[in-house]
């Protein structure tokens, strides 16, 4: 079942910058695979809307994608890389493989970020993209009450999309001050019009509570999620609900560029302007390189694209609207700052490793990442720590130890390799 | 400033770091009265003692080496009643393979060798051995099944013991680095000093950088665990042929040994590699370890691995680790150079040592182990 | 305006259960109403977090293959899916 490949330009991840470097990429004459573990192309933002025939941006970059000869593996995650021998082994649900690459192009993302409060562990309570792409992908929420938390614009897309799909959304909880996000909102307009369409902005901002200072402290219910207890300043008050979405912003996916060996900085993977990472045949687009919505992406694939491909000067021409779509990033940085009262959120009690139910009352003592992670399992378990290891740093400045392989969980037949080493190593 | 930092701490032992072996001596100590000092670099238990498998294993590669690891065995067992439960102690015995009858040979010999010295053991035949493992593959010949050897987790077993340490008065200083002796004081990457009665080594794999008296090669390791799978394997399960793999003394090798967690996660080993420092994982041998594993267990393939590492044992010429006087001075000790059994034998070295400093008599002979053998200049 | 959504069959806990093609394994058991994918370590019950491949909280057993992510696997005819 083994199969080899090579690829002229590897793409892992088909989100927005993956797709604009594959087409931009194969345009030029490059021979291109895109691998994405998600069942179909898109990444978080586009994700199930290949199919759809809507006149908005996603759909035109879909139809050159498709008219491209870029070949396209979904289910196929990258599981480990080896920039010297510039070969990436792959693990799908029935099979696994290398593929070897002159130029890597790593568009791995960005993931939610989480914080532990009391109940967040109950069933229905879930992430903003999580509840997000489960629609997505079918579940139907009319009449579901949601209540959505956080921070960052993402709150409005989604409760947008939760009440195009039929859900009332009672509140739409900001955790940001009104006054940083109003000095963000004279963006907000013309920038989170293209972040999704200004039509259902206005719907779900028509008839939710969109409140600024105010987060969940807590979620309740029995053997699932009741109510979720919601603060602004003094006042506090339980609002009943089917489903609760939470999230407090975009991380970058950087473990697998680390893993490759390539630089980070501040937590996002280091480019230079043509967005080749510290490897020479490594390149990095898209959130992982900081987090800045999808025209950042956009650009960045483009870039990165025709970089790989050779042609520095068809890609300088594009670095002026790649300077755009970066000041937007950082204003949104500024506007979405996490309060301080959100590192009082847990209780002893309350669980911060999910994968190995550590509690926060366990972990506070403790003064290294490496230490918890020894005494107390936490961060042991198959997420590897993605989600505890941020909660970590923003609660006590821990940082995350090395990555090693496999970046991702995978079946032990697919950490083995083809190698004259098999015969030679019997002793 | 210098006449500041030599502060009056003072020691009658102080054990330089806090891995298995550093841990369970300066418990060893403290129980026996001495006023004790542990000084660790980084985290307890972070050092090879993370690494490590935690299989207590009784082995008989030579009679010095069955002679502690048997003694140790025993004292783990006393040990493990007051442990608390994230020491994972589980009693899984241990079940040598055999593949072909040649190594069934070897099964038998063991067989006699152990029973000869009154360690519970079992041979078991091609169908009871399918019976107590049902994931090995059909057509095995059988198994020697050690009953008393045991799994624990090493790092939490560290704590424990500097923890009761402390509890019988033991110093833990956490965070400072031993930068080198003088006189008989121990100086730190702080510029202080601490005085002692007598000093050990037991900073694993680094010793060199402490004493030149030691001669040790770092032996790397590869392992692999997986998510959790309860019942997957119940013993500790090691192929007869990683006796050929860890005699191997130059070219690197691989075994099939797998150790179920009481988590229900299954750890994966194992191989063995001479002449490198670099910690990275090398997929070249992870792949042939687990095509190893794959030969005994092939349900293993589509099992979900969740992480690999390395570590490195600290290896001595004989395999015999260094207990005892330094042929340097007279009042530092040597705990050092434990290979790949260092978890196991941290409790014999600790009594030994214990015995020495305090001259007791000790339960096994020590002369197998003392630092002076590979000296014989300086006997 | 998806193409022709073609129902597919299989099976949560050895119940029978239909969808339409392209519906994740995640969604298709929030749809039969069962609230724990997985139990955790401390026997919690637990429903997805992420939705795209993260947090490993949507674990399940597919065709008998346990820790399946079922956020990131479509329903298949004739799957057999084991929660809890
Ligand atoms: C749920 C969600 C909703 C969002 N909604 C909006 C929005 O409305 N507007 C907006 O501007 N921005 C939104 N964002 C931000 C959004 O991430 C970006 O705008 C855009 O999608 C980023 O594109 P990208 O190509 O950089 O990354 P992504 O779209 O995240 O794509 C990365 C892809 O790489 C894959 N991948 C990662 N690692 C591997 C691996 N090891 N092997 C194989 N594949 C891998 C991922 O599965 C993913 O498909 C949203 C983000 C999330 C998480
Ligand atoms: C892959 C692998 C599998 C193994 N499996 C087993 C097994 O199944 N059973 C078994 O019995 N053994 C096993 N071993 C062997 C065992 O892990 C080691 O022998 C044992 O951990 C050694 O413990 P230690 O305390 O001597 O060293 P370490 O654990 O390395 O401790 C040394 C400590 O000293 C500290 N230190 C270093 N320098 C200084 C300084 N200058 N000042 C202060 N502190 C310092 C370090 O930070 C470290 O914490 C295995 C080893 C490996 C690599
Ligand atoms: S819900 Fe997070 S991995 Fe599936």
């Amino acid at each position: 079942m083994k199969r080899r490949q090579f690829a002229s330009v590897v793409v892992v991840g088909a989100g927005p910058a993956g797709l604009a470097a594959a087409i931009r990429a194969s345009e030029s004459g490059r021979q291109v695979t895109v691998l994405d573990d998600n069942p179909s192309a898109g990444g978080q933002i586009w994700r199930g809307e290949k199919d759809r025939r809507s006149g908005n941006d996603a759909s035109a970059w879909f139809q050159k994608f498709r008219t491209c000869p870029a070949e396209m593996i979904t289910g196929a995650r990258l599981i480990h890389g080896d920039p010297e021998r510039r070969i990436l082994s792959v693990e799908t649900r029935q099979e696994f493989f290398e593929i070897g690459y002159d130029k890597l192009i790593l568009a791995t993302g960005a993931r939610e970020f989480f914080l532990p409060f009391p109940g967040w562990t109950l069933p229905n309570v879930m992430g903003v993209g999580g509840l997000q792409a489960l629609v997505k992908s079918g579940l139907p929420v009319d009449g579901k009450r949601i209540v959505v938390a956080g921070t960052g614009p993402l709150l409005l897309a989604a409760a947008a999309y939760f009440r195009k799909h039929g859900a009332i959304v009672p509140v739409i909880a900001e955790q940001a001050e009104w006054r940083s996000v109003a000095g963000f909102g004279i963006r907000l307009s013309k920038n989170l019009g293209k972040l999704f369409q200004a039509r259902s902005l206005r719907l779900a901002l028509r008839s939710s509570r969109y409140t600024f200072s105010t987060w969940v402290e807590a979620a309740h219910g029995k053997d699932r999620l009741e109510n979720a207890q919601v603060r602004t300043g003094a006042k506090v008050w339980r609002e009943p609900c089917d489903y609760l979405a939470v999230g407090y912003g975009l991380k970058p996916n950087i473990e697998l560029p680390v893993l490759m060996g390539c630089r980070t900085q501040s937590g996002v993977v280091a480019v230079d302007e043509f967005q080749q990472t510290s490897q020479e045949h490594i390149y990095c687009a898209g959130e992982c390189t900081g987090i800045g919505g999808v025209d950042k992406s956009l650009i960045e694939g483009e870039i990165t694209g025709l970089a790989a491909a050779g042609l520095k000067d068809s890609a300088r021409r594009l670095f002026a609207k790649r300077r755009k779509t970066r000041q937007f990033a950082n204003v949104l940085d500024r506007a979405f700052a996490l309060r301080p009262e959100l590192r009082q959120l847990p209780l002893d009690g309350t669980i911060v490793c999910r994968c190995e139910d550590v509690r926060w009352g366990r972990l506070r003592p403790m003064n290294s990442w490496r230490s918890a992670k020894l005494e107390s399992r936490c961060g042991m378990g198959p997420c590897q720590g993605r989600v505890c290891g941020q909660i970590l740093e923003f609660l006590l400045g821990w940082h995350p130890e090395s990555v090693r392989p496999p970046v991702f969980p995978a079946r032990l037949e697919s950490l083995t390799q083809d190698s004259e080493m098999k015969e030679s190593l019997r002793t | 400033m210098g006449n500041l930092s030599l502060t009056s701490l003072s020691f009658d032992i102080v054990v330089l770091g806090g891995g298995i072996v550093g841990t369970a001596c300066a418990r060893e100590f403290a129980e026996a009265g001495l006023r004790t000092a542990l000084i660790e670099s980084a985290e307890i238990g972070g050092g090879a003692t993370a690494a490590g498998m935690g299989h207590i294993a009784v082995m008989d590669d030579s009679e010095a080496q069955f002679a502690l690891t048997r003694y140790s065995q025993l004292l783990w067992k006393e040990a493990a009643e007051r442990f608390p439960p994230d020491v994972e102690f589980s009693p899984s015995g241990a079940l040598w393979v055999a593949a072909d009858e040649t190594e069934m040979r070897e099964v038998f010999r063991k067989q006699h060798y152990y029973i000869q010295r009154g360690v519970p053991v079992e041979v078991l035949d091609a169908r009871s051995l399918a019976e107590a493992e049902p994931n090995l593959r059909p057509g095995l010949e059988g198994a020697l099944l050690v009953k008393e050897d045991a799994v624990v987790y090493p790092p939490c077993a560290a704590r424990f013991f500097i923890t009761e340490a402390q509890q019988h008065g033991a110093t833990l200083i956490l965070g400072k680095r031993a930068v080198g002796t003088r006189g008989n004081t121990v100086q730190l990457d702080d510029g202080s000093y601490i005085a002692y009665g007598n000093l050990v080594i037991a900073n694993g794999i680094v010793a060199q950088s402490l004493t030149s008296s030691v001669q040790l090669e770092p032996r790397k390791g590869h392992l692999v665990i997986t998510d959790r799978y309860p019942g997957f394997v119940s013993h500790q399960i090691i192929e007869l042929g990683y006796l050929k793999s860890a005699h191997s003394i130059q070219s690197d090798s691989v075994a099939f040994n797998v150790q179920p967690r009481p988590s229900g996660q299954i750890l994966i080993g194992s191989s063995r590699q001479y002449g490198l420092d670099d910690s990275a994982v090398d997929m070249k041998i992870v792949s042939a370890m687990l095509r190893r594993a794959f030969e005994y267990m092939p349900g293993l393939r589509r099992l979900s691995a969740i992480r690999s590492w390395t570590g490195f044992r600290a290896a001595t010429p004989d395999k015999l680790p260094l207990i005892g006087p330094s042929p340097e001075a007279e009042n530092i000790y040597l705990a050092t150079g434990h290979e790949g059994l260092g978890i196991t034998t941290s409790l014999g070295t600790a009594k030994l040592l214990a015995d020495m400093i305090l001259g007791r008599r000790s339960a096994i002979a020590k002369d197998p182990y003392l630092p002076s053998r590979s000296y014989a200049l300086h006997a | 305006m998806r193409s022709m959504p073609e129902i597919i069959t299989f099976s949560i806990n050895g119940s029978p259960v239909r969808v339409s093609g392209g519906t994740s394994v995640a969604t298709a058991i929030l749809i039969s109403g069962e609230t724990a994918f997985r139990r955790s370590v401390s026997g919690e019950p637990r429903t997805p977090l992420c939705g795209m491949g993260v947090c490993f909280e949507c674990r399940v057993t597919i065709n008998g293959l346990q820790h399946c992510l079922s956020c990131q696997t479509v329903c298949q005819d004739g799957m057999e899916v084991q929660t809890g």
